[in-house]
């Protein structure tokens, strides 16, 4: 049978490549043979193979955190199984976990775009919208492109930049991202231009192996503005179960950026995440984040305010189910005089989920005159989840404002009597107040994603009734 | 006269402990009734047995309601059926508008979809016979309102979901003058020869203008004594001393 044939023929070629890199195969861990044949991949100019082997030298002596979940079930010695480029990736769409398949039919995925999200070929054909919106921002000047052909095509400005708001020595997983990064979003507005619709990205419908170790890099420049949408909510499904994208935001003077993300991983995921946004003088950075899924998140998106009256604004969600351990938060440094920053962090736990609330406040001695209003909010819908909060607060000058506020509720029986005695259903209610604690979050979100989002909480909520 | 609610021989327990010990009670269509007695003798416990809150536990008797035994029916399924009932201490819901509260509340009642137009028209005319601000319809439920607000949004709800029975328990504690005199008036636009008002109270004030039909005193968990509008009088003018 011709089928045959083109079989053995492969296997042939295969042979012969894994006899070219036998010493990879043997060798546990990451090596320089596997990030040189992820460089060749890419095509990757010198300065960035360079750095992506810098980066595997750091990562190879960075020793994994000790502190938040438990991530012990991560094997070290066999990353090399969760990088190496084209192995093992595309699954079949009959391996896709059920619950997945009925997440992507009660949101309403279409069918294409459901097989993207699983990674098992047929690439969504957004390329007809992507167009039409590029042509606006070309003549603006927007550059707005994947990030490998950011590396090739202007290199002077990933150069400056890539890397050097998360630098590769930050931990552990970060060094890897460097090492291995692969596809992923860039987006450079140029000095005083004004996006006014909001930029979503397309990056996970490009490759199949995308979503896992993506760069975002965005650059808004001097008096520029820009909405930044990332993922959606459908849960994406990886066979491999590691995640360590990488998002770096520079805000520079005058300017302004919303980056908002809702990141939904299938429940076999461990999602080490690393965010961090450079926020210049009069400048502003809000982010809006709902987080949902995952086995283990660890994402702590991170504000640096450098100019004088930076302001930043965290607004964000974690929704954990059974067996889900997520651990999230933020980070803000103030580091000029009158900056501000205002976080305001929900979470929902159920079924025994844990979230964990770990934050970051530091305002130096020079941040004279700045203030932040943290308030964290987190409501359990049963007596065996788990909420907590692990607040560090490091202020180094009198002359501020500062207030923490934490709140621990259960939804309480008198407040379901209440909507019951309404003629809505025991169920009905709890998803209703449910999707009230989040409105303040949803509320930030363009409508599409604010009308997913509430679908995934219903979804969530589904059969917890006891 | 046609029944609408018949509660027999009702005990009820809470925390372990009895509260209601044996109350009988029928309400026809068209009366107003109301039930009157002193701290802790099983008023609010009264209104609650009636639409099953989990937290009060049947120990015998039963409640029929419109020919039907909903005694141990669900309280959404109660309501459903055409009863209501203002709380005495409204709960507080973030993120839910009044206006998407009622709307999803009358869908499910009623069962039928909402006309957008026609609720917005209704609820409008209702808020201004309450004197309620019509800004109010965008803020969260409940959420920041004074007890003034939460009774007559109770009152508004009321109106909208346009039950068979309404309970109205202890609507006018906390209010002022003026305000039990909207209150009052917004029982009587709802109140019609075919529904049925069940009003528990402490004081007298919201009775003067209601005309109640029959007035029944409880104490300790009993109705001890069943008389007409007169029977509130005697309460202002004596107490509950008589009956204790």
């Amino acid at each position: 049978m011709p089928k045959t044939n083109v079989n053995e023929i492969n296997r042939n070629i295969y042979d012969i490549k894994n006899k070219d890199n036998y010493d990879f195969k043997i060798k546990k861990g990451l090596t320089e043979d596997i990030i040189k044949e992820i460089s060749n991949q890419k095509e990757d100019p010198e300065w960035m193979r360079e750095f992506r082997l810098k980066a595997l030298e750091i990562y190879n002596k960075l020793e994994l955190p000790t502190w938040g979940p438990d991530i012990s079930e991560l094997n070290m010695d066999e990353i090399a199984t969760y990088v190496k480029p084209k192995t093992k990736l595309n699954s079949n769409w009959e391996d896709v976990p059920e619950d997945i398949k009925n997440t992507f039919d009660k949101l309403g995925i279409p069918e294409a775009e459901k097989k993207s999200l699983a990674g098992v070929g047929a690439q969504y054909d957004s390329e007809v919208v992507y167009h039409s919106m590029k042509e606006e921002l070309i003549k603006q000047g927007v550059i707005y492109t994947d990030m490998e052909t950011a590396v090739k095509k202007y290199p002077e400005l990933v150069k400056e930049h890539f890397m050097k708001c998360v630098p590769i020595y930050d931990h552990k997983f970060v060094a890897l991202h460097g090492a291995v990064w692969s596809g992923g979003s860039f987006v450079y507005v140029p000095k005083g231009v004004k996006v006014d619709i909001p930029l979503q990205s397309y990056f996970r419908l490009n490759s199949p192996e995308s979503g896992q170790f993506e760069h975002t890099l965005i650059i808004v420049d001097e008096g520029a503005s820009l909405h930044f949408i990332e993922g959606c909510s459908a849960p994406k499904y990886n066979k491999v179960n590691l995640h360590a994208g990488c998002v770096e935001l520079y805000v520079k003077d005058n300017a302004y950026l919303r980056y908002s993300t809702i990141e939904n991983w299938s429940k076999n995921m461990l999602n080490l995440n690393t965010k961090k946004a450079i926020v210049g003088k009069n400048a502003q950075v809000d982010w809006v984040t709902g987080s949902f899924g995952s086995k283990i998140s660890m994402l702590y998106p991170m504000s640096i305010l450098n100019g004088e009256n930076a302001k930043t604004e965290y607004t964000g969600i974690s929704f954990a189910g059974k067996g889900q351990d997520l651990d999230t938060g933020f980070k803000v440094i103030h580091n000029a005089k009158n900056t501000s920053s205002v976080v305001n962090s929900k979470s929902i736990s159920k079924n025994g989920g844990k979230c964990t609330y770990r934050s970051l406040v530091r305002i130096n001695e020079n941040a004279k005159n700045s203030k932040s209003t943290v308030s964290c909010e987190s409501l359990m819908l049963d007596d065996i989840s788990i909420s907590d909060t692990i607040p560090t607060n490091d202020i180094r000058t009198d002359e501020v404002e500062f207030s923490h506020e934490a709140k621990i509720g259960k939804i309480s029986d008198k407040t379901i009597f209440y909507l019951m005695s309404r003629g809505i259903s025991e169920e009905d209610a709890k998803a209703m107040i449910v999707r009230g604690f989040a409105y303040p979050i949803s509320k930030e979100l363009p409508i599409e994603y604010a009308v997913e989002m509430n679908n995934l909480i219903n979804l969530e909520l589904e059969g917890s009734i006891g | 006269m046609e029944e609408l609610l018949q509660i027999k021989d009702l005990h009820v327990n809470a925390e372990n402990k009895e509260i209601l010990k044996g109350i009988n009670l029928k309400i026809n269509k068209g009366e107003i009734h109301v039930i009157m007695g002193p701290n802790g003798s099983g008023k609010t416990t009264t209104a609650n047995a009636i639409l099953n809150n989990p937290m009060y536990k049947k120990t015998n008797g039963s409640i029929i309601f419109n020919g039907e035994d909903i005694t141990n029916s669900k309280t959404d399924e109660i309501a459903r059926k055409g009863i209501f009932m203002s709380f005495q201490s409204p709960e507080e819901i973030p993120g839910i508008s009044v206006t998407n509260f009622l709307k999803y509340a009358k869908n499910k009642i009623t069962g039928e979809p909402v006309r957008i137009f026609e609720f917005r028209e209704e609820v409008k005319k209702y808020m201004d016979e309450l004197c309620m601000n019509s800004n109010n319809m965008e803020r969260s439920l409940n959420v920041g309102f004074s007890e003034e607000k939460k009774k007559k949004n109770e009152i508004l709800q009321m109106l909208v979901l346009n039950p068979k029975l309404a309970i109205l328990d202890e609507t006018d504690s906390g209010l002022d003058v003026d305000a039990i005199r909207t209150v009052s008036k917004g029982i009587q636009m709802y109140k019609n020869e075919n529904n049925a008002v069940l009003i528990i109270t402490h004081n007298t004030k919201i009775l003067s203008s209601l005309k109640p039909d029959y007035v029944h005193i409880l104490v300790n968990g009993k109705i001890v004594k069943t008389g007409t509008g007169e029977l509130a009088k005697e309460i202002e003018d004596n107490g509950y001393a008589k009956y204790k």
